[in-house]
């Protein structure tokens, strides 16, 4: 009850200080909307994204020359909106969609804001949006991956983070790759658990694969399992020439230990996200999971870079280190400001224009995607992710595809430990 | 048959005697005390995080972590016992569910302000490696797991049937009024158990850690499958629990392989549910 008060009185805090600036310049300010688990199971993501966010508030309000390449990072404030600058209003969703939905409402109706974002969960991001559309209200989102959320026909939703279709174009075009470099990709075993991420994720990915010619064998198992030997055995008998690994931390820690127990290397192992991007995954089992490739679409680049300076910038302000769902939601913060910027208004329907015509390149964005363009659906069409290789002694993963964001080059086969 | 069988029964078999180590603590207390013990997949838990921190602190291995770790929750057995086990006896059969659970939670999360929600793990490889007998592989940490299970199994069994201790445990189990007034301190004895129940318990988490993940919801994980185990064996029989323990392993090793791991605990708890209603009192229990 005591967080909550003192949460209570922070979120006040936050309104008290937003009314004096709108008073004395309103025009001045555009108000943004953020809906994230601040409390409840996923408070740490929330916690992690509105770090994220204020990041990205320095770097559009303030001036930083050296992000130039970044759209609003040049000059501090929106230059669209005669130098105005922006402000974020959190609203807890306390992890339920029904809370999400009504801080939503609130934030559109009593704070007036010109936009949303957020709200990290799928289930939550779908009831907040909804409620944004019936009003009007752009809403950007950044970080949920449920491919429905782009599939409801919605005016005012649009979402930035690559989804499974995009992870299935990722994975082919890369074992493409590793195929012209010698490597077989015929046949493809997808590990994967029984929970909603494992098995949508899977699912998709076996329907893309199959289409273009590639054979599935399809080993599925209950997450949080006391035994893999079975599914590793079944690996060894099958010998498939790709491995991809669909799994939480738990299941892929015990699968990194059996696979060493039972002496098992595929030639190509390759895990999506999740489990495997675990920093626990690293100390537990990194040593014996040396050279498994793993989806990302955050990567530090070299020292200099935009992304570096950006992951330093977290790192100061959060104590951690950047990571690929705190990247993303920063990206998709970004891109709702831009487009403001470039409507050089706050009028709704001049954002949404702003946000169909938002055509950014690759080297605008702080994350490894093709760019941001949004189909009619509201998806972005060059959402993807790089691959990123667990190299040095498997302590650090480094990113190695496609080849101009490459630090290193890829190593295979499998080294295992 | 084909080879890569052998290897699945095998692992069952190893599987299984981990299962069986970690429900003799279970055993004891269920089966002779007739408390069900919710807390000890987190009994089991705190042998694994003993195991961790004498690795972290001192770098040594299961050769000090498993006598350390037995010894802390048989200390830990004891209090427990004194301190909650003897008041909820005296009530209803739901002060004795919800005081142990309510003692899982507590450890639970006291583990997990501690050390965090982080997953830990023991380095690869801490007992020694992997054998390989003409293609076949065991991992030196399960064998040694699966053969300590066979000791204790036997330790207990003996401890019960062939010793005065084990007579007057059994004799305050059947009734502890007709225990006492033949000079046998009812309190004292069942202190004793808990701690034996305790300590296999410890035990059987410091061997676990040498080659599982360890993380404070790792009891819950664990857990069922030792309930399961001791209805499956018989409540009270020691050497029950390892006949299922092997039995479950190995059943479930098979379906893993032959069916689809997403099938195995369908098939486990069909033939268990099944089991059950041609023989309630389990494979060697008592009617």
């Amino acid at each position: 009850m005591k967080f909550e008060h003192l949460l209570g009185l922070a979120c006040a805090a936050m309104i008290a200080t937003g009314l004096p600036g709108m008073a004395s310049a309103e025009d001045k300010v555009v108000k943004i909307g953020a809906v994230f688990p601040m409390t409840g199971n996923a408070a740490s993501a929330g916690i992690h994204a509105k770090y994220a966010i204020e990041v990205a508030l320095d770097i559009i309000n303030n001036a930083h020359p050296e992000l130039a390449d970044l759209p609003l990072a040049k000059n501090a404030g929106l230059a669209g909106l005669g130098g105005a600058k922006v402000e974020v209003v959190f609203a807890d969703n306390q992890g339920s969609p029904a809370t999400g939905q009504n801080q939503a409402l609130r934030l559109i109706t009593e704070e007036k804001v010109a936009a949303l974002t957020g709200a990290y969960q799928s289930g939550i991001t779908l009831t907040a949006s909804a409620i944004a559309e019936k009003y009007g209200i752009p809403f950007v989102n950044g970080e949920s991956v449920a491919s429905n959320l782009t599939e409801r026909g919605f005016k005012w939703f649009f979402r930035t983070t690559p989804i499974a279709t995009d992870f299935v174009r990722v994975y082919y075009d890369f074992l493409t790759d590793m195929k012209a470099q010698g490597a077989k990709i015929n046949n493809v075993a997808l590990v994967h658990d029984n929970t909603e991420y494992g098995a949508s994720v899977a699912g998709t990915i076996a329907s893309g694969f199959k289409d273009k010619g590639l054979n599935i064998i399809d080993i599925g198992y209950v997450s949080n399992a006391t035994d893999v030997q079975s599914q590793v055995l079944q690996l060894k008998e099958k010998n498939p020439d790709v491995v991809l690994m669909i799994s939480y931390t738990s299941d892929a820690i015990l699968f990194a230990k059996t696979m060493q127990a039972q002496d098992y290397k595929p030639p190509l192992l390759l895990a999506d996200d999740a489990g495997y991007s675990d920093p626990a995954f690293l100390k537990a089992v990194g040593k014996v999971s040396q050279g498994v490739f793993n989806r990302s679409a955050w990567s530090i680049g070299p020292p200099g870079s935009p992304s570096a300076i950006i992951a330093d910038m977290y790192k100061k302000k959060s104590g951690d280190e950047m990571d690929d769902t705190a990247g993303r939601q920063m990206e998709g913060f970004f891109v709702l400001v831009d487009a403001i910027d470039r409507a050089g208004s706050t009028d709704p329907a001049k954002i949404q224009a702003a946000l169909k015509a938002t055509e950014l390149k690759p080297n605008q964005l702080m994350m490894g995607y093709k760019g941001v363009k949004f189909d009619d659906k509201g998806q972005n069409s060059l959402a993807s992710a790089v691959i990123i290789q667990l190299q040095d002694d498997g302590e650090t993963y480094l990113t190695i595809w496609p080849k101009t964001n490459a630090v290193k080059q890829p190593v295979l086969p499998y080294k295992g430990w | 048959m084909s080879f890569v069988l052998v290897q699945v029964i095998v692992g069952g078999l190893l599987l299984g005697a981990v299962y069986a180590l970690f429900s003799s603590g279970l055993t004891l207390v269920w089966g002779m005390m007739n408390i069900v013990n919710f807390a000890h997949g987190d009994f089991v838990m705190l042998g694994m995080y003993a195991a961790f921190v004498v690795f972290t602190l001192f770098g040594v291995g299961p050769l000090a972590g498993v006598p350390f770790a037995t010894l802390l929750l048989a200390a830990l057995g004891v209090v427990v016992y004194f301190a909650l086990i003897r008041g909820i006896m005296k009530g209803p059969m739901l002060a004795q569910i919800l005081g142990t659970f309510g003692l899982a939670l507590l450890l639970r999360y006291s583990v997990f302000w501690w050390f965090g929600a982080d997953f830990l793990s023991l380095p690869q490889n801490i007992v020694g490696g992997t054998f390989a007998f003409w293609g076949l592989r065991i991992e030196a940490a399960r064998l040694l797991a699966g053969v300590v299970a066979l000791v204790v199994t036997l330790g207990l069994h003996l401890l019960l049937t062939r010793t005065a201790l084990g007579s007057k445990m059994l004799a305050v189990a059947e009734d502890a009024t007709a225990a006492q007034l033949m000079g046998i301190r009812p309190d004292t004895m069942q202190a004793i158990a808990w701690a034996i129940a305790a300590g296999a318990t410890g035990l059987a988490g410091a061997l676990i850690a040498t080659f599982f993940y360890i993380v404070p919801t790792v009891g819950e994980t664990l857990g069922i499958v030792a309930f399961v185990t001791v209805s499956l064996g018989g409540f009270g029989s020691v050497p029950g629990a390892l006949l299922a323990g092997l039995l479950i392993g190995v059943i479930e090793s098979l379906s893993g392989y032959l069916i689809g791991a997403v099938y195995k605990d369908i098939v486990v708890y069909a033939l268990f549910l099944s089991f059950l209603w041609f023989r309630p009192q389990g494979l060697m229990g008592k009617t």
